[in-house]
């Protein structure tokens, strides 16, 4: 991908962070899967101006902005977009770095409304990281034009964290955001995870190595049970990274090598072997996430999605995928071209009408002919020129281009041609 | 059986993951994890990425990767 760590910003942890904490009272971080609305939420908290778009992965790096709410000055902290926590790469070590190790003092997690079940899991991975989370539930529009209604005061008992449902788009709807994140910063509202409990093998393996760590560091409990879960699975860069960052030593710590390669032998005798432990820890996030979306979900008309279907049936069909896709193309590129005439058109005689009134002043002024003819012919016609031929276009191009995005046609482009782009990239 | 031969339309449940471990890693953040009901719904026109639904939310995939997931008709 070539993007660095230092290009990325993942460095952009306690050292920098202090530095920009001075003039803010909290630190606020913004998680969440790929396109749920981070980046929108943000934009419109901070009045900032990061790139969104109806694709995942929009967002590549930590970016910061202020939020000022009720004489209070937040600092946000917009995170990459991860499906998970526990895997390593690039932008899901930046994010899990970040809410570990940056200390803010609370991780805001968006969720997509429209499907909560595959949201939860970062949820609940990053409960096991820290407390103070708040859930907030965006795309809440979306949800009811499909039909979803979310139950959220059962989905807050469910997750016992604070629960606020927003629609990003609207600013207003994210005021009772912020007052949540205000509450939890200020202690008035303690948010308090139910945990995912894994399978009871694991579970003894935690506790075991969760006293050693105790007795070895100064830790808090829930940090102790998440290094403890990391030493179990035995990931590497996850360790380093924590060594890194709590300038603590593990690998090299008898005690807590004696004590992981004795819970490793345990679960060994149980039929958990150590290459298949991550099966076992994330179909027990699954698990629990499928009962609680059970309990909270309530989709209200089965026959939507039949419709979406339908739709998306045609938009992908062999014998009219193609052709629509290009009938949509061309359709825009007629528009952009036709319709970009008329004002074209009417720009080229207000810039004529300007510059003959330009040379008139020029006359009247006395200026050389040389200079006046440098100027207005030269400079002022070709930049009008440029102007009148290119702005047109691109004022047309680019809303209709937008429109396409969020009917969500971009996507179902790539599924159409994924095919193609394979055979190009096959020839090479 | 893998998912490449699972019909249109048919409901499967996940077996195992039979890939190496970044692909792994992947589908399972995704929900592929040994139990889930998938069902494949629609197919591009190439007829190669297929899409799926699972989870409640549509997912495609191509064929060479989903010749790595693992089968079978009841949970
Ligand atoms: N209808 C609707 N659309 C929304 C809402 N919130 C965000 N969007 C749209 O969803 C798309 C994705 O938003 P982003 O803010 O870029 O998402 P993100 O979470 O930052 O995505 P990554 O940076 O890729 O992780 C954009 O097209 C937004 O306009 C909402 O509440 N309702
Ligand atoms: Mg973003």
């Amino acid at each position: 991908m070539g993007l660095t760590k230092s290009s990325t910003g993942s460095n952009l942890l306690a050292n920098d962070l202090e530095f920009l904490k001075n003039d803010s009272d909290y630190v606020i971080a913004l998680a969440g899967n790929p396109n749920v609305g981070k980046s929108t939420i943000f934009n419109n908290l901070t009045g900032m101006h990061q790139h969104t778009g109806n694709w995942p992965g929009k967002t590549v790096s930590n970016a910061t902005g202020n939020c000022i709410y009720k004489n209070t000055n937040f600092l946000l902290v917009d995170i990459p977009g991860t499906y998970s926590i526990l895997s390593n790469s690039e932008e899901e070590e930046i994010a899990r770095d970040y809410i570990c190790f940056g200390h803010p003092d609370c991780t805001i997690i968006v969720v997509d409304a429209t499907c909560l079940e595959r949201n939860l899991n970062l949820v609940f991975q990053t409960m096991d990281i820290t407390n103070n989370i708040i859930v907030c539930v965006n795309l809440l529009d979306e949800a009811k034009k499909k039909k979803i209604h979310i139950d959220l005061k059962r989905l807050s008992d469910e997750l016992g964290v604070p629960v606020v449902g927003t629609t990003a788009r609207k600013k207003k709807t994210l005021n009772s955001l912020m007052d949540t994140v205000q509450k939890v910063c200020t202690h008035d509202i303690q948010p308090a995870p139910k945990k995912v409990i894994y399978n009871k093998y694991i579970e003894d393996g935690l506790s075991k190595i969760e006293k050693v760590l105790n007795a070895e560091f100064e830790l808090s409990s829930d940090l102790c049970r998440w290094i403890a879960l990391k030493l179990i699975d035995d990931e590497e860069t996850i360790i380093n990274s924590i060594e890194k960052n709590l300038s603590m030593s593990l690998s090299n710590n008898k005690n807590i090598q004696n004590i992981t390669n004795e819970v490793h032998n345990d679960l060994e005798k149980n039929n958990i072997i150590k290459k298949h432990l991550k099966d076992f820890i994330v179909s027990d996030i699954m698990h629990k996430c499928e009962t609680i979306c059970g309990k909270v979900c309530i989709f209200e008309d089965e026959n939507y999605s039949r419709r979406d279907r339908k739709i998306d049936k045609i938009l992908t069909s062999k014998k009219f995928g193609i052709p629509i896709m290009l009938l949509f193309l061309a359709v825009i590129f007629w528009l952009t071209i036709v319709g970009s005439n008329y004002p074209s058109q009417a720009l080229f005689s207000l810039f004529g009408w300007i510059q003959e009134k330009l040379l008139h002043l020029a006359n009247f002024l006395h200026s050389p002919e040389w200079l006046s003819s440098m100027l207005i012919s030269g400079v002022y016609q070709t930049l009008t020129w440029i102007i009148a031929v290119m702005l047109p276009p691109m004022a047309i191009f680019f809303p209709l281009f937008t429109i396409l995005e969020d009917l969500g046609y971009l996507p179902r482009i790539a599924f159409n041609m994924d095919g193609f782009f394979k055979k190009c990239c096959c020839t090479r | 059986m893998t998912l490449n031969d699972l019909p249109l339309n048919t409901k499967g449940y996940i077996q195992n993951l039979n890939c190496n471990e970044n692909i792994k890693r992947r589908l399972l953040d995704l929900g592929f994890v040994k139990g889930a009901p998938i069902t494949p719904v629609l197919v591009s026109p190439s007829s190669d990425p297929r899409a799926f639904s699972i989870r409640g939310t549509l997912i495609a995939i191509r064929k060479e990767d989903a010749n790595f997931i693992n089968i079978c008709f009841n949970s």
